[in-house]
């Protein structure tokens, strides 16, 4: 008996003919240019590219952090060209969990209270909001941390903290920029196996990236030059 | 979310100490003169002890008097006569009281001079005004009947005028102007800026040099008018003024002829004003514009430097704006967070403002800069100064809210 034919994985980020132009009052860049690029469900993406390459633009324009010159996105099939900012914030908040180099901690606030961010904006309770963020710490291994102040933590804790603020809210994508970029290889290892975790477990994760050995962790590689996709 | 909201609020003011202290300092400064100010207009204009039916009481306070060619003109209290014939009179009224306005007098004690405010006035006084007899009683209709030389001093004159103060002084005699009185109560006197009720001592219209015999319309008297209800008052107003209008012209009054005259009964804060303006109508629009530019000049340019200090500090919470965005914060969320936070600012603000305010008012109280000053930090001045602090609160955090949440999110990240 024939086996039934595989379905084929839905795409969760498609980028069409996406430019972007930074522009001063003297000068022009092209940062991206021209770039088409599918990422299906559960897939696990790194981007490589030199320094300025447009990387990190990428990234920001998948996340819906910035807005391309021209072209579409979409995501989980929702073209979002024409959406309001209340309804991007709503996207970014249910769908997109973000990890960057500098963690971007909140100092001012606890572990605990950085993880609840997320969930601030969907207006979960204070009890439940609590529980989904212990689990979330719990998940990274930092239960123990979470009346800590980031100032109190490593790096590689920092980072772990920054990555279950990116996976309190259960989200299907995860956009990481050089998650590993400011920790040792110790640390970077131990956050490259938590990503590659949370893909098993069914997260689309797209990752920046200088580090060859993370990336060929990875399902699939990009590599961009002078915002130009060449592979 | 509220919780937190604040509890960044309170980092945030934690990590500048200096900037903090300048923010915290200018607020409750700006606060605590409004807070005082507020607490002296409500002094001034407020039911206060002794006339703490002020919302009921109408004043009649001045005539106006003017000749036909506008060349002379008289202003000033009334006469006793004109008083109990056309306000004594009034039907729609509880009661009326008609007493003097402020006479100066001097007592002596030993060879030293106490110079003294007194003041000659009916029995009704006592019932219109709420006076708290420490001593003694009124004096009633007996004694202004027989024109008894009775007094009722306060105990400030009790203190000044006894040697001992600490005895009872009701049926001790008193020597004022060369004329005994003999006590017949003592009352906590009534600050100076109530000026219907302040005097040292006050006498029954009947006893000497009270003048309450005067025929003619003005005089040196002026009058109380008690309503049963506040909503009485229009009634009131209306009945006394066609009183007035019966008053045939031109009139005659010190050998000159008047064509036109005006007398009024209105509530305290019109006769306040009015006596300051001179009963103008159009200088009371100038009168509430300056009060309204000077309360914006103090709440105004405050609320502009902090404005200021607040928008330069929130690019240093660049990052915070971007992640809080990144991770699903709308717009309008945002300014939300700054304006709350800003609010709860401006509160710690008030807070202090609060305290300094008590320290200054009992400053005012004690120092007798006002005599008997009685000024208090009551509910009505409380809930002023909340809606004062919220003022205050949306108008420096409203702009710098508006500039940090429209910041994008990729510029915040990087920065």
């Amino acid at each position: 008996m024939p086996s039934a034919p595989c379905p084929t994985p839905k795409i969760m980020i498609s980028l069409q003919n996406i430019e972007k132009v930074y522009r001063t009052s003297t000068i022009e860049t092209l940062a991206l240019n021209n770039i088409n690029l599918d990422i299906k469900k559960g897939e696990f993406v790194s981007i490589m590219g030199p320094s300025g390459c447009g990387k990190s633009t990428l990234l920001n324009v998948m996340g819906l952090l910035d807005e391309p010159s021209s072209g579409t996105v979409q995501l989980d099939g929702q073209p979002v060209m024409k959406y309001t900012d209340k309804e991007l914030a709503k996207l970014r908040n249910q769908k997109i969990g973000f990890i960057f180099q500098s963690f971007h901690l909140i100092n001012d606030l606890t572990v605990l209270d950085n993880v609840e961010i997320p969930l601030l904006y969907r207006s979960t309770n204070g009890k439940p909001r609590q529980e989904y963020a212990k689990e979330a710490l719990a998940k990274v291994g930092l239960s123990n941390r979470m009346k800590h102040f980031p100032k109190q933590l490593s790096g590689g804790q920092k980072q772990r903290v920054a990555i279950a603020r990116a996976i309190v809210g259960n989200p299907d994508i995860i956009l990481a920029d050089e998650p590993t970029g400011n920790l040792d290889s110790a640390m970077g290892n131990e956050i490259m196996t938590i990503l590659q975790d949370l893909n098993k477990e069914g997260a689309t994760i797209v990752m920046v990236t200088h580090d060859e050995q993370m990336a060929k962790r990875t399902h699939r590689l990009i590599r961009l030059f002078d915002g130009t996709q060449v592979l | 979310m509220l919780l937190n909201y604040i509890k960044i609020a309170w980092k945030v003011l934690l990590r500048h100490p200096f900037y903090t202290f300048i923010t915290l300092f200018g607020i409750s400064l700006t606060l605590t003169v409004l807070m005082v100010l507020t607490s002296f207009l409500d002094h001034l204009i407020g039911s206060h002890y002794p006339e703490t039916k002020r919302d009921r009481t109408l004043y009649v306070m001045q005539m106006h008097l003017q000749d036909s060619s506008r060349t002379s003109s008289s202003n000033g209290p009334m006469s006793f006569k004109f008083l109990t014939d056309y306000a004594k009179s009034l039907k729609t009224a509880e009661r009326v009281t008609i007493t003097t306005f402020i006479n100066s007098s001097n007592a002596y004690v030993g060879s030293q001079k106490i110079k003294l405010n007194t003041k000659f006035t009916d029995a009704d006084f006592w019932q219109v005004t709420s006076f708290e007899f420490l001593e003694g009683k009124p004096y009633n209709e007996q004694n202004i009947a027989n024109g008894d030389n009775v007094a009722v001093i306060t105990d400030d004159f009790k203190k000044h005028y006894f040697e001992n103060s600490s005895e009872p002084v009701v049926g001790k005699d008193v020597e004022i102007e060369n004329i005994h009185y003999k006590v017949i109560g003592v009352v906590k006197a009534s600050p100076v800026t109530r000026p219907f009720t302040y005097a040292d001592v006050f006498f029954p219209y009947t006893a000497p040099k009270s003048n309450y015999q005067g025929t003619g319309m003005r005089g040196g008297y002026v009058a109380m008018i008690l309503g049963k209800d506040k909503a009485d008052l229009p009634a009131i107003q209306e009945e006394f003024q066609s009183h007035i209008d019966r008053i045939p012209l031109p009139i005659i009054q010190d050998g000159t002829k008047f064509a036109v005259m005006d007398v009024k009964s209105v509530p305290y804060l019109e006769n306040f004003l009015g006596s300051i303006l001179n009963g103008n109508p159009g200088m009371k629009a100038i009168f509430f514009g300056i009060i309204f530019f000077v309360l914006f000049m103090l709440m105004g340019l405050p609320a502009i430097n902090l404005v200021n200090i607040n928008v330069s500090r929130i690019m240093e919470r660049a990052s915070e704006i971007g992640i809080r965005k990144a991770f699903g914060a709308p717009i309008r969320t945002l300014m939300w967070q700054f304006i709350v936070e800003n609010i709860f600012i401006t509160f710690i603000g008030g807070a202090i403002a609060l305290i300094l305010t008590f320290i200054v008012i009992h400053l005012i109280n004690t120092s007798g800069m006002i005599a008997y000053a009685d000024l208090t930090i009551n509910l009505y001045v409380f809930v002023i100064s909340i809606v004062v602090c919220l003022l205050f609160g949306l108008l420096s955090g409203v702009l710098p809210a508006l500039r940090m949440s429209k910041l994008n999110i990729a510029e915040a990240l990087k920065s």
